[in-house]
């Protein structure tokens, strides 16, 4: 199987990995680039746990093709908190919006592309935002609570 | 055509755990040298809460800070047996064999400090912060760090305890079927108001007042946490989910996420919660649990509502727009019950 070089940028660091034929960005991620915090759900885009940011973009990691982000930039919930946390993830503790945790990273991703966006998004912006993220715990009100705490700037930093 | 709203309403008593083959657990309770607590479980933590409130219940239990104990779960090669994380018996079963197991480690915790301030194991208490002292004089203190090593490097004694709490099988009269399965119930109320269009049968759930009666909300916000989500689930059950929508072929039934029908966070009632705290005799620190039983009201509430808002009986879930277009045709028409 032929291997091919991707040259990306890995949460704000330049890195370099092998990517199979075929190989999906999720599975580059987590097997190549040793990140695990995208998660697989079901593998064919319609669970969001995969969810990253590609140029900024929200993307379903397991439908992109690993070597098509030769030269962009990819962000994960990995890289969300530097030396301190996030707000988001701040907030995702303070309003208990996590129970099994597994769709956490990929709600995360969607809810700080969201804010990148739009910093003052609407109740029903935030829902659309994270519509394509499924949760089988919370019943998404605590996540919605904890994303509009962080646009009203409600959350402690 | 027109939208019909209704209300339902449905109350449940809801057993804590089934003891048909008996229901135990088991919990095993160590200090460390550093004088910190590790309790030892195979039941699983599936994002329950378990590992917290075990946690807090040991460290009531023992008489340390919550920070000094460390629950470590699911690995049932190494651990002690235990029946599982399911039917809502974490909290209840898994909590009373750590009240025992922490209660043998205190005791021989105590014993140890005893040994080292030279007093009577039974003049000591703890003052949940790291201390042991002589009741009524606080100056006599050794701290559980200062117990335990002395207990490990000195005296030769381990600080452990074992625990079990064991719900034995229920045996079945065989003349009358009477049996007692279950020794603690928890209970729930639910009002629910619906939309029905009668056009397309779609049910939309606009509300949701409900009471649960857990026992003692052992953590009021892993409690809370629990309601909301699981009767989320339980709203979708109601009038979502299914494996076999499509009657009658299995063929045409869903595969995957994009045939299962599930509400997505634009489908939210709002929900309002009441707690209702009754202390459970046999409960740890009188908690029963919440688990599954907050997903249950809704499931009854929401058929009734349906009933109400266009007199459709469903008695097959979920409450899809089929089977009320079905009900519809067969009442001619739509026919609440009350005008709201």
């Amino acid at each position: 199987m032929a291997k091919k070089p991707v040259h990306f940028s890995h949460n704000g660091v330049e890195r370099a990995a092998f990517a199979d034929d075929g190989q999906n960005l999720l599975e580059f991620l987590r097997r190549g680039a040793g990140d695990l915090s995208p998660k697989y759900g079901c593998g064919q885009g319609t669970c969001g746990a995969c969810t990253v940011m590609i140029d900024g973009e929200t993307q379903l990691s397991c439908l992109v093709l690993a070597e098509s982000i030769d030269g962009k930039s990819i962000r994960t919930a990995a890289g969300l908190a530097s030396d301190q946390l996030d707000p988001l993830q701040v907030a995702f503790m303070d309003h208990f919006a996590a129970q099994c945790g597994y769709c956490t990273p990929g709600m995360l991703v969607s809810a700080r592309a969201l804010l990148e966006r739009n910093p003052k998004p609407t109740r029903e912006e935030v829902m659309e935002a994270i519509s394509g993220n499924l949760c089988r715990c919370t019943g998404y009100e605590p996540i919605i609570s904890a994303i509009l705490a962080v646009a009203e700037g409600r959350a402690q930093a | 055509m027109a939208l019909h709203r209704g209300r339902g309403f449905a109350a449940i008593n809801y057993p804590i755990g089934m003891n048909l083959g008996g229901d135990p657990s088991q919990a095993l309770v160590h200090s460390n040298p550093d004088g910190k607590f590790t309790v030892a479980l195979s039941a699983i933590d599936l994002g329950q809460g378990m590992k917290s409130v075990t946690r807090q219940i040991a460290a009531e239990t023992l008489g340390v800070p919550v920070e000094d104990v460390y629950v470590d779960t699911a690995d049932s090669d190494t651990g002690p047996h235990d029946m599982g994380s399911f039917a809502s018996r974490g909290t209840h079963r898994m909590g009373n064999a750590v009240i025992q197991a922490s209660q043998e480690a205190r005791s021989v915790m105590l014993e140890a400090a005893a040994e080292e301030l030279e007093v009577d194991a039974a003049d000591l208490v703890t003052d949940g912060r790291g201390n042991i002292h002589v009741k009524g004089a606080p100056s006599r203190s050794i701290t559980t760090m200062a117990a335990s090593q002395a207990a490990q490097f000195k005296q030769g004694r381990t600080i452990a305890g074992r625990g079990i709490f064991l719900i034995p099988l229920s045996e079945v009269d065989p003349q009358t079927g009477e049996m007692t399965p279950v020794s603690c119930f928890a209970h729930a109320a639910m009002l629910v108001e619906v939309e029905v269009d009668d056009e397309t049968g779609e049910v939309a759930v606009l509300d949701m007042q409900s009471a649960y009666e857990v026992g003692r909300a052992l953590n009021p916000k892993l409690v809370e946490q629990q309601l909301r989500g699981g009767a989320w689930m339980g709203m979708s059950h109601a009038i979502w989910e299914t494996t076999e929508p499509y009657y009658p072929s299995r063929d045409h039934g869903p595969e995957d996420f994009n045939a299962y029908v599930m509400p997505g966070p634009g489908d939210l009632a709002p929900h309002h919660i009441s707690v209702l705290e009754r202390p459970a005799p046999d409960g740890p620190y009188g908690g029963k649990g919440p688990g599954e039983m907050c997903a249950n009201p809704v499931l009854p509430a929401v058929v009734n509502a349906v009933y109400d808002a266009v007199g459709v009986r469903v008695d097959d879930l979920p409450v899809t727009p089929e089977k009320v277009l079905r009900g519809l045709k067969a009442n001619g028409g739509a026919k609440p019950r009350k005008a709201l």
